[in-house]
């Protein structure tokens, strides 16, 4: 058994070393045993066998940017309810309305925001809906 | 010192049993899939196709290592090794069994009991998102971009679900040690029914329990949420331009996680190492007897051989399904192996039912898969978690 | 052994944040940021933050970059282009920076001059029971307004894409 507080986190140093190995390992092992036999058209981007057209880093739908931000918001809440589910045997129905006042004010801005349309991907009006 | 030579006779005994299930796991899922779909799957090479995942792997190795041109070359490699590495680390964590004495040792199974192991599981799996988002950016094609922006925002979609759907069962254990959460599965109800989370009263956890998984198979980019490899449209994601063991390191990351997810929902919400029945009533013996019990069947089908080569090797078979049979019954390894047994067994079941779903269902459309998870798995999840918190608080011992 | 656990990290993350500033595409630099951020979640670990620690990992490096890579995958940001070094930069700017690191030096000698070394495992109070014990009791109201926070969050970031969207 570990005796001091970093000790109990020597096993997680042993096995960040290992899987580095292993992946390191991968990533050598081809590149020394596979063949190289290099040609410009061999390296060309994959677009169902034609000539790549115009630049693969496009601009994209600001949706992915939109799920990103709320992400970060909601994950910020989920975080807050760790410290509150070990502790939650001590105060009982007291934490409980704190996590329900928490919650619920932070659902509200949920329904806000499916109100306003940014969780529908689908754009509207399509004949999808 | 004897705490560091046993970390690091653990560490690589662990390694190595992953190492060769995440072979073995693309095999067995071949053959899940394959005989749900009344295949054969892989049977050409050596018996029943065993030695498939080895040719796999020195076909991969010889193959040509290829970067698109214009791709970032750092990042492109970068994105693999991430991949693979954070794939790896969560397995130092995972509860295998109580603390038990080999040889005179006393000593856990698991490699180390964190007061944040919860929370360490999802940091690391948080993380897991960049190998697929830099993947793609980094090798300048479209469909490798195109999947990677899926992938990701798919990724941590899902990932709030989960968060929120672990909360629940923590509530009933109030603790965020793997070791704890297993410790605190203990025990019958009537002398029969197992306190597993799933069952603990005052909160039984089911819907907890399907949250997770759903989001589990999300989050492994796995049928029926496999979109960002949709291969009609995408040709194959974020890894269509990785070639060799490049491409095989995206593979191993997904079993790896796979394995994770599925272990994780096992310490979670099935009690971990915890028997099915109490060992007063003869749980010890199960695995015994359901090894002798494959034994016998592999036996019954080597005298009645379907194909003649199925009269040596079936035989074989049997023969190492008695000899597993029998290692159960020694009783000096008895208490290693009986709980490592059981969470084999039930995480087992649950990377079974992963394959099963990938043979049976189809796939989802991508407005579908984000409207799932943000008004459907989302909300559900909450009122789970309000709902458990009020029977703990008002129930609750 | 303590010492040697600190410079290790220490140097990491100092390196990975002077590569931030160096790099010339902006998706190396937020690589090199999550660098900072992983090193800064293991120094508190050390210190015995143990909360903190997987915070800094979960909500830093495993939500907030991801928003980052997205911008800069969305943008289709491309590498900065080199100007012409500026003198300015070059005559003052070092010296000034040898000079702030100084001062600083002298600073933190001058305001701690007796402080103990820290060392790891002697604070094991970051566990999450504390931080919880004190967050749902003596903290409550900071907890609670942190959650009027995120509305308020949650309301300008719709506002925001939505007006971009509507353009």
């Amino acid at each position: 058994m570990p005796e001091t507080y970093p000790q109990t986190y020597f096993p997680v140093l042993v096995q960040i070393v290992i899987a580095c190995a292993v992946a390191g390992g991968m990533l050598a092992g081809s590149f020394f045993l596979g063949k190289k036999v290099r040609n410009p058209v061999k390296e060309l981007p994959y677009e169902c066998g034609i000539v790549p057209v115009g630049s693969a880093r496009e601009r994209f739908s600001v949706k992915f940017y939109l799920v990103g931000m709320v992400f970060i918001l909601f994950d910020i809440e989920a975080i807050f309810l760790y410290p509150w589910a070990v502790i939650y045997r001590e105060l009982r129905l007291f934490a409980f309305v704190e996590m329900a006042v928490f919650i619920g004010l932070v659902l509200c801005g949920f329904f806000y925001i499916w109100k306003q349309g940014a969780l529908d991907w689908s754009p509207r009006g399509s004949p999808e809906e | 010192m004897t705490f560091f030579v046993i970390t690091l006779i653990k560490a690589a005994l662990w390694a190595a049993a992953i190492l060769l299930s995440l072979l073995y796991l693309q095999w067995i899922e071949r053959k899940v899939i394959a005989h749900v779909q009344l295949r054969l799957g892989p049977s050409r090479v050596g018996p029943h196709g065993l030695l498939q995942p080895l040719a796999d792997v020195m076909k991969l190795l010889l193959k040509e290592d290829l970067t698109p041109a214009g791709a970032h070359k750092f990042l492109y490699l970068l994105a693999p090794f991430l991949a693979v590495s954070l794939a790896l680390v969560p397995v130092v964590v995972l509860p295998f069994g109580p603390e038990v004495e080999v040889f005179g040792v006393r000593t856990a199974l698991h490699l180390a009991d964190l007061n944040i192991g919860v929370l360490f599981l999802l940091a690391v799996t948080s993380l897991g998102v960049y190998g697929t988002a830099l993947a793609g950016w980094a090798s300048n094609s479209k469909y490798a971009l195109l999947g990677a922006l899926r992938s990701s925002a798919q990724m941590i979609s899902y990932e709030l679900p989960m968060a929120i759907a672990v909360v629940a069962p923590l509530l009933l254990a109030n603790t965020l040690s793997l070791q704890g959460l297993a410790e605190a599965q203990g025990g019958y109800y009537g002398g029969w029914i197992p306190r597993w989370n799933v069952f603990q009263l005052p909160a039984p956890q089911i819907f907890g329990c399907v949250i997770f998984l759903i989001s589990g198979f999300a989050e492994t980019n796995r049928v029926p949420f496999d979109l960002p490899e949709a291969e009609n449209e995408l040709v194959a994601g974020f890894h269509t331009e990785y070639s060799s063991l490049k491409f095989a390191s995206f593979f191993m990351a997904e079993y790896a996680n796979m394995i994770t997810s599925c272990a994780f929902a096992t310490v979670l919400f099935f009690g971990a190492w915890q028997p099915l029945w109490p060992e007063a009533k003869g749980s010890g013996y199960f695995p015994t007897l359901l090894f002798g019990l494959a034994g016998l069947v592999a036996l019954y089908h080597g005298l009645h051989p379907a194909r003649p080569k199925d009269r040596i090797t079936l035989p074989v078979v049997a023969l190492a399904f008695f000899g597993l049979a029998a290692v159960f019954l020694i009783p000096v390894v008895r208490p290693v192996l009986l709980p490592v047994f059981w969470f084999v067994l039930k995480a087992g079941s649950l990377l079974f039912t992963f394959m099963w779903v990938r043979a049976t269902l189809p796939r989802f459309r991508y407005d579908q898969l984000m409207a799932f998870t943000w008004k459907f798995l989302f909300p559900v999840a909450m009122v789970n978690l309000l709902a458990t918190g009020l029977l703990v608080a008002v129930y609750g011992k | 052994m303590d010492l040697v656990l600190f410079l290790t990290f220490a140097i990491v993350a100092v390196g990975c944040a002077v590569n931030l500033v160096l790099q010339r595409h902006p998706i190396s630099a937020a690589i090199s940021l999550i660098g900072v951020m992983a090193s800064l979640a293991v120094l508190y670990l050390l210190l015995g933050a143990e909360f903190i620690a997987a915070a800094q990992v979960i909500v830093y490096a495993g939500a907030i970059m991801v928003l980052f890579v997205f911008v800069i995958m969305l943008l289709n940001a491309e590498a900065e282009r080199k100007t012409g070094r500026s003198l300015v930069a070059r005559y003052i700017g070092i010296p000034s920076l040898v000079l702030f690191l100084s001062l600083l030096g002298v600073l933190i000698h001058a305001l701690y001059p007796s402080a103990e070394r820290a060392s790891f495992g002697g604070f094991t109070g970051g566990t999450p029971q504390n931080v919880g014990r004190l967050l749902f009791t003596r903290y409550l109201l900071p907890f609670e307004a942190t959650s009027a926070l995120i509305l308020i969050a949650i309301v300008g970031a719709v506002w925001l894409a939505r007006k971009e969207a509507g353009e």
